[in-house]
């Protein structure tokens, strides 16, 4: 098995197990985000269940962090090999004639998405490890010290959205995923021999994906900047 | 047509290459684009040049030997034609036409435009074959029922002529098309069962060996292959690859 991953198409497949699993994560995160603009009381509920459940900390966002990571990482030494299989490059070369611009750029996308997740991280995710572990408020309140505080969940959310430069990084990043997805649904299933005979649905799901999935994260930005 | 043509000249493969313009004229519009690199070459040959090298043998697009890379496109502008089919009708009175050899580290350049393609030969020597044992027994292939639409697909895939238009189209210099057709079009058949978990193994295995980039599902060795080999066959041997390495 490990010669396997260590072939071309053990390497695709890789990609695309992680990449599976990333869009899986999305997925869900996409869900409960939006449940900020229809029901910021199940959104603080849930957001609490995600924040504090040992199965979701301790399992789960490890397994995340490494397939974030390994999903980079592979596509910087996939990128670092494919350049030296070409070691002289043409005079002209018309891409744009027999494919998109999406496929031959997925590296650009991906470094753009790579920058916003750094961005998510230092904006979010370290404020939250501290909040939890360091500073050690597990309660999720507002006000940890009064027993009848609301969760604090939908309210800081809602503040990360008043800033319209962070607002309009945020439509930036999303839009590069857009395009980085609209390749890369199809991709993975191409890479795991399941378009077989079935191409044409795949892409069609593809591009479903990969417009509804951003579009939704945009929306709950645009949504609550405005409604501030 | 008068055009110019800029064309990439390399004594031999210890050379460094360069682009080199120059200007042909009359071309009729009803040539061959190696009719009228012919014409070129009998021009460069008058006037005592070395004339242009360029890899070509039945000019009836069924041998996979001619290539170059003709204004940014393997084997030119149109579709589903080798460079020996394709025609002068597709350009313009005035034109400047860019002419590169197939360009991937697995296929250097012997010279000019000839580049040296055994790599393939070499992916097809480490399984693209069934064992058959032709002492006196060998059972009649019709013998084996087949279905009509495994025939047509396996049929479709042994359509590829090797030209090696998927890798030099690839940004990848991939060559998982034509190693998925040749996979493929076993792997579609019961002959090819026998074999088929080392077949994909060693073919995989000496496309590595060969320096080809890996496959990231551009899609353009598709569109660009005059054969009209489909981006299914990469799927097929992906999972032919998976299932082997399972089972």
């Amino acid at each position: 098995m490990s010669g396997f991953f260590k072939s071309s198409i053990g390497r695709k497949v890789a990609m695309a197990l992680s990449a599976f699993f990333l869009m899986f994560f999305l997925l869900q995160h996409f869900a409960i985000n939006m449940l900020s603009v229809f029901n910021p009381d199940l959104f603080n509920e849930i957001s609490h269940f995600m924040g504090t459940n040992p199965l979701v900390q301790f399992a789960l966002q490890p397994v995340l962090i490494f397939g974030v990571v390994f999903h980079f990482i592979m596509g910087f030494v996939l990128e670092i090999k494919n350049s030296k299989s070409r070691q002289v490059s043409y005079a002209k070369n018309n891409g744009s004639a027999n494919s998109t611009w999406m496929s031959r750029n997925m590296i650009w996308s991906g470094l753009a998405i790579l920058a916003f997740i750094i961005l998510h991280f230092i904006d979010f995710w370290i404020p939250e490890i501290n909040t939890k572990y360091i500073v050690g408020d597990m309660s999720g309140k507002l006000d940890p010290e009064l027993a009848t505080s609301g969760f604090r969940y939908y309210e800081e959310l809602t503040h990360k959205f008043i800033n319209p430069i962070r607002v309009a990084a945020y439509v930036i990043a999303f839009v590069l995923l857009g395009l980085h997805l609209a390749h890369g649904f199809t991709s993975a299933f191409q890479s795991m021999g399941g378009t077989v005979g079935r191409k044409k649905t795949m892409q069609i799901i593809g591009k479903a994906y990969s417009v509804i999935i951003p579009l939704g994260f945009i929306i709950i930005a645009l949504y609550h900047h405005l409604n501030h | 047509m008068n055009l110019t043509l800029k064309i990439w000249r390399q004594k031999d493969s210890n050379t460094k290459g360069q682009m080199v313009d120059y200007k042909v004229t009359e071309i009729s519009e009803h040539m061959s684009f190696l009719e009228m690199m012919d014409v070129l070459n009998e021009q460069l040959v008058n006037s005592g040049e070395e004339p242009v090298a360029f890899d070509h043998d039945c000019r009836e697009g069924i041998c996979g030997m001619c290539s170059m890379y003709i204004n940014g496109e393997a084997h030119g502008p149109d579709r589903g034609v080798t460079t020996c089919q394709l025609h002068m009708r597709m350009f313009k009175d005035g034109d400047t036409i860019t002419i590169e050899p197939f360009r991937a580290a697995a296929f250097p350049v012997i010279k000019d435009l000839v580049v040296n393609r055994s790599a393939f030969d070499r992916i097809q020597h480490a399984g693209g074959y069934i064992s058959v044992n032709t002492s006196g027994n060998t059972q009649d292939a019709n013998a084996t029922p087949i279905s009509k639409h495994a025939a047509d697909e396996a049929m479709d895939a042994a359509t590829c002529i090797g030209c090696g238009a998927c890798v030099a189209s690839c940004k990848n210099s991939s060559a998982m098309l034509f190693v998925g057709a040749k996979v493929s079009q076993y792997a579609l058949l019961p002959q090819g069962q026998v074999e088929a978990t080392d077949r994909v193994k060693n073919m995989v295995a000496q496309m590595d060996l060969e320096g080809f980039g890996n496959c990231t599902n551009t899609g353009a060795c598709e569109v660009e292959c005059p054969k009209g080999i489909s981006l299914d066959n990469i799927a097929r041997m992906n999972r032919e690859l998976i299932k082997a390495t399972l089972s």
